[in-house]
């Protein structure tokens, strides 16, 4: 543990994270599953990444091997030039994994305090407590909150350590709308003192809301990495469903606002960067559609038309 | 890192289940009271020269504390199925730590049941002297190191369904075979197997309460295997059990 702990944000080569190679497969009930395979992603120190994608991607591995949980099947993981453990023993990781309660019997501060102790330099709790805005649940006993109260307990875990790399993996999934926009406020509140964030998300806008970068993951593999509009643009915004037979793809992708066109028997389905101009321009060229959708981007969807040939191969 | 801090709350935690506490500390308190007191004035127990108070406190003083060493295994099967060992598995805390809470928070129920027994065992007019009421806590508190690193290795490896009959068993099987309820004589096959076992050695050392030796090297050998053996199984069940519940 010696020369572990010092109280800096910075590392012998400079960088947050880099998984490098990183490969882990499972014997699932219907065969092997390649859960990740071989991604390579590196992450600078201060910045804020959101790991995108689908149920299923790969995220929450990609997470627990880079918090030590899992050992990769090949390939490494290295936080801050070192092991995933010795960050985590040096208590220069928080973490709030997707599952998981609280243990029961004690109020959330006390929780939060017992947690803290085992940190070499924690965050002050009622600090913690107001940073994470739960004030009112913070003399309550842990199995007396809510789904939402105690996901917004377990970030104040994660954030009570103080830490230079603070992981979270879906962290609003059971969140209420409320407890969603807190949550996004201390997240702003806490990136403007220089840590690092990584959060998994499947949600394309909090990615865009809130991160620098998003890695974008599918079946296993990051298929995209860069700014969240960049991501935004190539899984499209929107989608225009309509019933229109006989009518070429290519003539479809020729319309304003539209990204990509498929079809699906007598259906049209066109991903669109600018769904208004694109259903102006569908009505106008083709006054036959009918049965027209429009719909947000399906994030599963779109990963599926991306990724979908290489997935299978 | 403060380890008293946490293990103050560990503590405060254990206590404040009360559903736990009544029947880690109650069950073998009322067994006791229950036989305890219409044999009161039975003096000479079995044709030992003992009282049946001081016999049914020794034994159960076994009992309850072997029971309150395994009710670690309970919650820790609890709390990994809330996922909070994976939660812990993303601090500092070291297995060394977490294993000394573990055993501590577990001796302070054994110590509690031991106090209680003992005070029902004076109020039903067991008297002994100072120092074999010393020298029978000391063994006892020696002779639970095993069962304390037993509790934490089925925490690890079995779920909050299954671990309550685990123990259960587990306590009711080596609490007969280890003399608890009837003195192991002869020497056939099972007193043979007695001597093996952890529970024996528990209850030998609680017999020191009612004139017997301790232990002699048997005892000392056959408990440090034991103790070696569940707390090297242990620790590996706690290195592997990372995964997502």
């Amino acid at each position: 543990m010696d020369g572990m702990v010092a109280a800096t944000k910075t590392s012998p080569d400079g960088t947050g994270i880099t998984l490098a190679g990183l490969t882990k497969t499972f014997a699932g009930e219907h065969g092997v599953v390649e859960a990740v395979r071989s991604i390579d992603v590196s992450i600078a120190l201060g910045e804020t990444v959101a790991l995108l994608g689908p149920n299923g991607a790969g995220k929450s591995t990609t997470i627990d091997m880079l918090l030590g949980l899992q050992e990769p099947d090949d390939g490494a993981a290295r936080l801050f030039g070192g092991e995933p453990r010795a960050a985590v023993a040096a208590g220069r990781v928080g973490a709030m994994l997707q599952t998981g309660q609280l243990i029961r019997d004690l109020t959330v501060r006390e929780l939060i305090s017992m947690v803290a102790s085992l940190y070499p330099r924690p965050l002050a709790v009622d600090e913690t407590i107001a940073l994470t805005r739960i004030e009112e649940i913070a003399d309550r006993r842990t199995q007396k909150l809510s789904g939402g109260e105690t996901q917004r307990a377990r970030f104040a875990i994660a954030l009570v350590s103080n830490p230079d790399l603070l992981v979270l993996d879906e962290p609003t999934v059971a969140m209420d709308v409320e407890s969603r926009r807190a949550f996004w406020a201390t997240m702003r509140d806490f990136a403007a003192r220089g840590s690092t964030i990584l959060f998994a998300t499947h949600y394309l806008e909090e990615a865009d809301a809130y991160a620098d970068r998003a890695v974008l993951m599918a079946h296993g593999r990051v298929v995209a990495d860069g700014p969240p509009t960049e991501i935004k643009a190539m899984v499209g915004q929107r989608r225009i469903r309509a019933t229109l037979p006989g009518v070429p793809l290519e003539s479809l992708e020729s319309l304003e606002g539209v990204t990509r066109a498929e079809r699906r028997g007598e259906s049209i389905v066109l991903a669109c960067s600018d769904s208004d101009a694109a259903i102006r321009a569908l009505l106008a060229r083709f006054p036959g559609a009918r049965d027209i959708e429009i719909s947000g981007a399906d994030l599963e969807d779109a990963f599926i038309e991306l990724t979908g040939a290489e997935a299978d191969a | 890192m403060t380890f008293t801090t946490y293990m103050r709350y560990e503590a405060l935690r254990t206590l404040r289940n009360r559903r736990f506490m009544i029947l880690a500390l109650g069950f073998p308190l009322v067994i006791y009271f229950l036989i305890a007191t219409p044999n009161r004035n039975e003096q000479d127990i079995g044709g030992t020269g003992i009282s049946a108070p001081l016999y049914l406190m020794v034994g159960l003083v076994a009992f309850g504390t072997m029971n309150a060493m395994l009710g670690s295994g309970a919650r820790i099967a609890a709390e990994r199925t809330a996922g909070w060992n994976r939660q812990l598995r993303i601090t500092p805390l070291s297995p060394r730590t977490y294993f000394r809470t573990k055993v501590l928070t577990g001796y302070m129920l054994a110590a509690m049941t031991m106090a209680l027994l003992y005070a029902a065992g004076t109020a039903l007019g067991v008297r002994l002297s100072a120092s074999e009421w010393f020298q029978m806590t000391v063994l006892l508190l020696v002779g639970l190191i095993p069962f304390a690193a037993l509790g934490i290795l089925f925490g690890h490896l079995l779920t909050p369904d299954s671990i309550g009959p685990a123990i259960g068993g587990l306590t009711a099987a080596l609490s007969i075979l280890g003399g608890v309820w009837f003195p192991v004589t002869g020497h056939g096959i099972l007193h043979d197997v007695a001597l093996a076992l952890p529970s024996y050695w528990l209850v030998q050392a609680a017999h020191v309460g009612v004139g017997g030796s301790g232990w002699g090297a048997t005892g000392w050998i056959v408990l440090a295997a034991w103790t070696v053996g569940a707390a090297y199984l242990a620790r590996r069940a706690y290195a592997r059990d990372t995964k997502r519940a």
